[in-house]
């Protein structure tokens, strides 16, 4: 089952590699890691995707509030997620299937980032499962590249990570 | 405007550091030269893995930060055992280590090493010190993380060409750091739930750890079993926490526990273990008790809570202010019958204790032994079958244990001695190690001649590694594999090197005899106990 964690974290070097490393030698697997500063410059905020149970997830929690430069950990269940995730996709357009890559990009809401006499670079925002979808249909079309983000989540409503215990 | 250097043993003195553990190299030299002229006193260890075990033992018998200072790169390195040592058995220590100047990091230039990077899983937590003005803090906040909570090692490392910088330094009277709040009372409603289960178990246990020595929690705990008459067990790291000899104490549970432990912990219907990790030498199967027992999990790191064994009822908090809380809400519970089921358990618990030819029974020698430490005596074991010799058959009042119980570190008692001795002069002080953990650190023989310390070290000699010589023979089929110590040098002779009195011990006749000269002698003393190789553990 699919775990998704909202770190905050002290922004300074560092840091990743010491939840990086937690991550690694707990054994706990990271399906996706995205990190970025917030609107208070001296944090960031890290969307951790782990794979695991809940005891993993409860484990993973527990560990990572013991990291000093971990402010605030949150563990948000499955149907209180806005996520999000950015892929870029390159696919091989020769002239005839434009228009078909067009209308997939159409259906599914993504944009047209560049565009060469041989190529198309696709971007979408969207949850993990239409960017999985996506993907899915492009492949007919000979793809180049990918690149993805990884899931970036904040929680349904008001609530706010700032208003959790640490 | 001082030097950081200057800064940072002004720090020291601050957090009245009286004595540090160290190793002096170049890229620590600017704060060596800082350390000479100040109060606090330096001891040379002989290799940098033994400044940590030795302010590992400072630690655990001051009940403050040991402090470490060694050299960039192989001096780092070095110190790496010493610090996940420490760490495993949350023991408090400042670790200092000199680092290439701040333009070569990242060129591996001569002595140069990532010893934060390296340290992490082993630290409590780490600094690089790229900025000089920040060093006051990060001292403070130092030895506030190290000390707090659940007690860990943490580390500094600072490049020489930082050292060299001039500063203004005022050291702060406080620290705030945004994630680091430990919980340390417990919360009443769940003392409360605790309260009320103690006094609704008919066989309650508790089962305490080496938090409760952290803590210094043994009397709030002794009192709490007294008061609510609730039978104690101990992990080894928890052992000396309370008197060996009380009539509420089974001794040490685990693989190597004594069987009245082990059965209690088996049959009891409450389990309140007391900052204890559950680990799985001290319990073999976490998934039978938890089935069996409510379990009661008081420990001050939440992350230790359900982590090795599932709690009914988890309360974080510092095990004395927990206890003490508890104390306060509590009574007599209905445990007497099964104090007498536990009373016939002791009396069936069985060593053997027959007389060897040519060699001595290690229990009987450590019966002997113990009989003559001074009450308050410090004993530091070793790691292997003379841990366990030592761990069943010490008895304590209030003395203390030390022993690397996480790690099982070998090497870990002679220096751990080192430090405990610094840290209380008056206290007699006793090692007991085998020939094979001897062997890893009898470097520090120079060590306690340097310091002129009155350190008694037993050596249990049976030419074996005697630990991993049971298991070839218990589960490898007696394939009898690297375990020889044939090339060892005459421990006495050793000894005489160094100018240390020795003797050699090989007649049971003449146990009490021996122990006596031994600890009335002045000074350090060498003992080589002749164990026969086929001693078990147990």
């Amino acid at each position: 089952m699919k775990q998704t964690i909202s770190i905050l974290v002290a922004n300074q070097a560092g840091v990743l590699s010491r939840i990086s490393g937690l991550f690694a030698r707990r054994g706990y697997n990271i399906e996706s890691l995205a990190v970025g500063v917030t609107e208070d410059k001296t944090l960031s905020r890290m969307t951790i995707v782990v794979e695991g149970n809940s005891y993993v997830a409860e484990q993973v929690e527990k560990q990572l509030n013991k990291l000093i430069d971990v402010i605030k950990v949150r563990r948000i269940p499955q149907g209180e997620l806005v996520c999000r995730e950015l892929l870029m996709i390159k696919v091989a357009a020769r002239q005839g299937e434009r228009p078909d890559i067009v209308n997939i990009c159409d259906i599914m809401g993504a944009k047209i980032a560049d565009i060469t006499l041989g190529t198309m670079t696709i971007e979408l925002s969207d949850t993990p499962e239409r960017v999985e979808l996506i993907i899915e249909m492009l492949k007919p079309f000979s793809i180049r590249e990918i690149v993805r983000t990884g899931t970036v989540a904040l929680q349904k409503g008001t609530d706010t990570i700032g208003n959790g215990k640490k | 405007m001082i030097t950081v250097a200057q800064g940072m043993v002004e720090a020291l003195v601050h957090e009245g550091v009286s004595v540090v553990f160290g190793y002096p190299g170049a890229a620590i030299c600017p704060f060596y030269d800082s350390l000479a002229g100040s109060p606090i006193h330096h001891v040379l260890v002989r290799q940098e893995q033994n400044a940590g075990h030795a302010a590992s033992g400072y630690a655990r018998v001051s009940g403050r930060p040991g402090v470490v200072v060694v050299t960039s790169g192989p001096g780092a390195t070095n110190l790496i055992t010493g610090l996940a040592t420490a760490y495993m058995d949350s023991i408090p220590i400042v670790a200092i280590t000199g680092q290439v100047s701040r333009d070569q990091i990242g060129r591996d230039v001569f002595q140069e090493a990532d010893i934060t990077g390296a340290a992490e899983p082993f630290t409590k937590y780490s600094w690089l010190v790229k900025d000089p003005t920040q060093i006051p803090r990060i001292m403070k906040e130092a030895f506030y993380i190290a000390s707090s909570g659940r007690p860990g090692p943490v580390l500094i490392d600072i490049p020489i060409d930082v050292q060299k910088e001039m500063i203004e330094f005022n050291y702060p009277d406080t620290v705030n750091i945004r994630g680091y709040k430990p919980t340390v009372s417990g919360n009443p409603p769940q003392i409360r739930r605790v309260a009320d289960a103690v006094m609704e178990s008919y066989r309650p246990l508790i089962c305490l750890g080496g938090g409760v020595l952290a803590a210094g929690a043994g009397g709030q705990v002794l009192s709490l079993a007294e008061q609510c008459q609730v039978p104690m067990v101990s992990t080894m790291m928890g052992l000396s926490a309370v008197p060996s000899g009380h009539p509420l104490f089974y001794g040490m549970l685990g693989m190597h526990g004594n069987s009245a432990a082990n059965f209690a912990v088996h049959n009891a219907d409450l389990l309140v273990i007391i900052g204890a990790r559950a680990g799985d030498r001290a319990m073999t199967s976490p998934g039978v008790v938890e089935k069996r027992a409510r379990v009661v999990h008081i420990d001050v790191d939440p992350a230790e809570i359900g982590k090795n064994v599932g709690a009914a009822i988890p309360l974080v908090g510092d095990a004395k202010n927990v206890v003490t809380q508890l104390l306060g809400c509590t009574g007599r519970c209905e445990s007497a019958e099964w104090i007498r089921l536990l009373e016939e358990k002791r009396q069936a618990v069985r060593y053997d204790l027959s007389p060897r030819q040519g060699s001595v029974n290690p229990r009987v020698f450590v019966r002997g032994l113990s009989q003559q430490l001074s009450p308050d005596a410090v004993v530091a074991a070793d790691v292997g079958q003379n841990q366990i010799w030592a761990a069943n058959h010490l008895s304590f009042q209030n003395g203390r244990f030390l022993t690397s119980g996480g790690m099982g570190t070998m090497g870990y008692s002679v220096p751990a001695a080192v430090g405990a001795k610094l840290a209380a002069p008056g206290r007699q002080t006793v090692v007991i190690c085998g020939d094979g953990s001897f062997q890893m650190q009898m470097n520090e023989l120079a060590t306690i001649c340097q310091e002129g310390l009155d350190v008694k070290i037993v050596v249990m000699k049976n030419g074996r590694l005697g630990m991993v010589r049971e298991l070839q023979q218990n589960q490898y089929g007696g394939t009898l594999s690297g375990i020889f110590l044939d090339g060892s040098p005459d421990f006495l002779k050793l000894a005489a090197a160094y100018g240390i009195p020795c003797a050699r011990l090989s007649d049971e006749m003449d146990i009490p005899l021996a122990v006596s000269e031994m600890l009335q002698s002045e000074g350090p003393y060498l003992l080589e106990c002749v164990v026969d190789p086929d001693e078990s553990s147990i």
